[in-house]
């Protein structure tokens, strides 16, 4: 595999195929973390990591998994991953883990992990896998921190915590759930603007 | 390498060599990471009782408080500066908040006055509920509760018949709040008599039967 076809299937996942603003998957921790750009990005990269290693183990193990047994066998591995990023995470990160709390163990049913090992790392060599689990992780990432910026900047007036005008002049919509419909409907019609063009 | 196929024992073989293999990944983790998980849960709390009380030097070890009607006991912490007792900080909690549990720690002076308090754990709205973290201990208007105290001042939000201003839109959120202070204070005031001290120290007790007599 050339370097060139690496770096080909990475940009795939963060532009042409981004997760959240062209494939539409994983919406539950799209919408219910990003409250702020920090826990955006936690989330975003706490998913990278389960992508990445659900990638490369079962596109190791692809073919000693029989047909019929796939499917459990790839939750077993991506739900043992989540339970050690969770793990990790609640060790060294403590802060990160409170915030995040209840969407960790859901990444588990995060339909992008599970339906890129089923569509891609089933069928492609683990070179590929990672670089696959690695660009969508990021597409994902890059679109969890952008919707949860927006959120913060107009629900608070900050990013990442850092004051861009007062508390008072910010629309507190946008930090509740309905916001989060709406960000990302924008954001949404945006990047399918920048795409075509 | 050929597939293999998906006979009755390739399926079992292989499902079960995958969950042997996750359930040592896992245990080998887990054993790793069990004690920097207990340490960094040790330490918030610490933190959270350094945070709610005056500077001590010795702390009792954790007293568990049952309160009637309660499932779970609040756990009480005495603090001492040499051997004149500064205050308590309880650990309490409500369950009546937006969304979930709301856990608080709050410290208590010898007279039953709220020191400071510190908030462990909450799922409130972020950017309303989530606001308790520094509402209760901003000087402004009545929301400052530090200095109340619970057996004088009434302890609720000011469309309750209160004293306290709830955070601006989230007047459940405060409630839920002011409601696990008011535990926090019960369970203190259970074990530790407020009006004559006198499960205390001496020192302490004479103090505070002065200020009552002034």
């Amino acid at each position: 595999m050339s370097q060139n076809s690496g770096m080909k299937t990475m940009l795939n996942g963060i532009i042409k195929e981004n997760p959240v603003f062209v494939l539409l998957l994983g919406m539950c921790p799209t919408l219910g973390t990003t409250s702020s750009a920090v826990n955006g990005l936690g989330m975003g990269l706490a998913t990278t990591f389960v992508l990445i290693s659900a990638n490369v183990v079962v596109s190791l193990l692809k073919n000693i998994i029989p047909d019929k047994v796939r499917i459990p066998a790839f939750i077993v591995v991506i739900a043992t991953f989540v339970t050690l990023v969770e793990m990790v995470m609640q060790a060294y990160i403590p802060a990160l883990y409170d915030s995040l709390g209840l969407f960790i163990p859901l990444i588990v049913v995060n339909c992008i992990v599970l339906g890129r090992a089923e569509a891609f790392a089933a069928k492609n060599t683990v070179g590929k896998s990672f670089f696959d689990g690695l660009g969508m992780g990021l597409g994902f990432t890059m679109a969890l921190t952008l919707l949860g910026s927006v959120r913060e900047l107009l629900g608070t007036g900050k990013i990442f915590s850092f004051t861009i005008f007062p508390e008072n002049y910010g629309m507190l919509l946008f930090v509740l759930a309905p916001g989060a419909f709406i960000a990302l409907a924008y954001l949404i019609l945006i990047f399918n603007k920048l795409k075509k063009a | 390498m050929a597939k293999i196929e998906s006979t009755f024992k390739n399926m079992v073989l292989v499902l079960t060599g995958i969950t042997i293999f996750a359930a040592v990944a896992l245990g080998s983790v887990y054993s790793l990471t069990k004690e920097p998980i207990a340490a960094s849960k040790k330490a918030k709390q610490e933190n959270a009782i350094r945070e709610v009380l005056p500077e001590y030097d010795r702390l009792d070890a954790e007293e568990l408080v049952m309160l009637e009607g309660f499932e779970e006991p609040f756990a009480m912490y005495k603090a001492y500066k040499g051997d004149v007792f500064v205050g308590a900080a309880v650990q309490s909690y409500s369950t009546n908040g937006f969304s979930g549990a709301i856990k608080v720690m709050v410290g208590f002076d010898g007279d039953g006055a709220i020191i400071n308090y510190s908030v462990l754990e909450q799922k409130e709205t972020p950017g309303l509920g989530t606001k308790m973290t520094d509402w209760f201990k901003t000087e402004k208007g009545n929301q400052d509760i530090r200095g109340m105290k619970p057996e004088e001042n009434n302890l609720t939000v000011s469309k309750d018949g209160g004293e306290v201003d709830a955070i601006t839109a989230a007047t459940i959120s405060s409630r839920a709040f002011l409601e696990s202070i008011q535990y926090a204070y019960k369970a203190y005031a259970q074990n530790y008599d407020v009006i004559s001290g006198a499960t205390e120290k001496s020192e302490k007790l004479t103090a505070n039967e002065e200020e009552d007599q002034l």
